[in-house]
């Protein structure tokens, strides 16, 4: 095949890898909707949504059909052009995070290496970093630009939340990077799919439980969840940030968090439980078996932190404010630093 | 083998696309009934009082600062802790390298919380 040949195919397979993984998490967001408020229906002894399709399921649809369908309203005293930006803000990142998550190992057909992520990057993980830290723009101009006192206090208290976590978030990942010494996600994964002592599954939380600990209270932080959704404390702020926002805006925000969610869940399964590596088990020597075994065995693990949220959010009450910021400031940064200098020193005395 | 930033850039592309279909398309398909009440700012259905852009607390710009400082640090992090495997064979030089940083770090951070910096009143 001629070079240019060989660059169509590839960008051909890439838009192909994009619109699979855009499409599957759109519905995984649209159902994470769904089963929240299933979840949070059957913890509350309650029935949920089931009028709309078998046992609801069509839910989604009809919430999706009637955000489009609502006014739009853009509220006369706001900051117009930045009040229609800010859930781009949002949404933008929050959706091109997963190009570097990878649901499988590399593998060959038809004399082509094919990777199971969009974009195997050398520094995977920053740039996973980066596009989180930029949903903080567009939290905080929401609030702002919208010119009224409900949104701009949530906004402030989200952004002051997302950054003050952001540093616990970073410095809980270093300890597995020192263990495995590459950014790449790719490399993260396949150091996790050997054993330890024969018979453990060397994924890092087991070399690094509290680093996962720290990037779990971390990361529920970071996506704004319960227990610390300061930002959108219903009886005191009435919806916080997106308070003076409508129709598909709003409901932008929410597709933004809930791709928070997933990205979170999914990171925690790469970074400390092996992405896609299923223990005991040799992937690569089983073919395509092998690989159909690797994405349920992620799709799985990514299911089990999906479920931890919701979880976590009917069994855990809120934190006040000034809890979040100590527990973030004084608890959670310190121990990330302890854990890094334990590991380092750990290290150093096994080489 | 193309540049491994290319998926990227078409992503963002068709992300864009994405983002301001959604976006647009409801500007576009919804009703436009506007009133002045309407379009008024959210306070419970009461009349609007004062200013919404009023002074806020000082903490936040605190956070703020402190963030920036303390992110800085954590990103020198990174690629010593990716070459930190790589250097130890050798001699642990590396090791109290970055323990003479993190003793920098935790000075600064000392300071901080006995200021006050780290309180929320």
């Amino acid at each position: 095949m001629t070079q240019t040949g060989n660059i169509i195919l590839d960008v051909v397979i890439i838009v192909i890898k994009i619109v699979i993984v855009l499409g599957v998490n759109l519905t995984i967001v649209a159902y994470l909707t769904l089963a929240e408020r299933r979840v949070s229906a059957f913890m509350q002894d309650r029935l949920g949504p089931n009028r709309v399709g078998p046992a609801g399921l069509l839910q989604p649809i009809a919430d999706g059909i009637k955000f489009f369908t609502k006014e739009e309203i853009i509220p006369a005293q706001s900051s117009k052009l930045i009040y229609l930006m800010a859930p781009s803000f949002v949404l933008f990142p929050a959706f091109l995070t997963y190009a570097v998550i990878p649901v499988g190992p590399t593998f060959s057909a038809w004399g082509y290496s094919f990777q199971m992520e969009i974009a195997n990057l050398n520094i995977g993980i920053l740039y996973i970093l980066a596009l989180t830290s930029f949903v903080v723009y567009g939290v905080v101009l929401a609030g702002w630009s919208s010119n009224s006192k409900y949104p701009l206090i949530g906004g402030l208290r989200s952004a002051a939340q997302m950054i003050s976590y952001e540093l616990p978030l970073g410095l809980s990942i270093i300890g597995v990077l020192m263990i495995v010494g590459s950014l790449r996600l790719s490399e993260i994964v396949n150091f996790q799919t050997h054993l330890l002592w024969g018979f453990l599954p060397r994924w890092n939380v087991v070399l690094q439980p509290l680093g996962f600990l720290i990037f779990l209270i971390a990361a529920f932080a970071e996506s704004n969840r319960l227990p610390f959704d300061m930002a959108e404390a219903e009886p005191e702020l009435v919806g916080g940030y997106h308070t003076e926002y409508g129709s598909m805006k709003f409901a932008s925000f929410m597709l933004g968090e809930y791709a928070g969610m997933i990205t979170s869940a999914a990171l925690m399964t790469t970074l400390f439980f092996g992405g896609w590596d299923f223990p005991w088990v040799n992937e690569s020597a089983l073919g395509v078996w092998g690989i159909l075994l690797a994405v349920i065995a992620f799709s799985l693990k990514t299911g089990f932190f999906l479920f931890l949220y919701l979880w976590v959010r009917w069994t855990l009450p809120r934190f006040r404010y000034d809890q979040l910021m100590r527990l973030g400031w004084k608890i959670l940064l310190p121990l990330a630093l302890v854990n890094i200098v334990v590991t380092a020193i750990v290290m150093a005395f096994l080489a | 083998m193309v540049n491994e930033w290319l998926p990227v850039f078409i992503f963002m592309i068709i992300m864009s696309v994405v983002v301001f279909v959604i976006l647009a398309g409801t500007a576009f398909i919804g009703p436009k009934r506007p009133n002045p009440v309407k379009l008024s700012p959210y306070e419970c259905g009461v009349e609007p009082v004062g200013e919404p852009r009023t002074r806020f607390s000082i903490k936040f710009y605190m956070i703020a600062m402190l963030f920036i400082i303390f992110d800085l640090e954590v990103i020198f992090f990174y690629p010593w802790a990716v070459v930190f495997k790589r250097f130890l064979s050798g001699s642990s030089f590396i090791l109290i390298e970055m323990l003479i940083f993190v003793g920098i770090l935790l000075v600064g951070y000392v300071y901080a919380w006995k200021k006050g910096a780290l309180e929320w009143q």
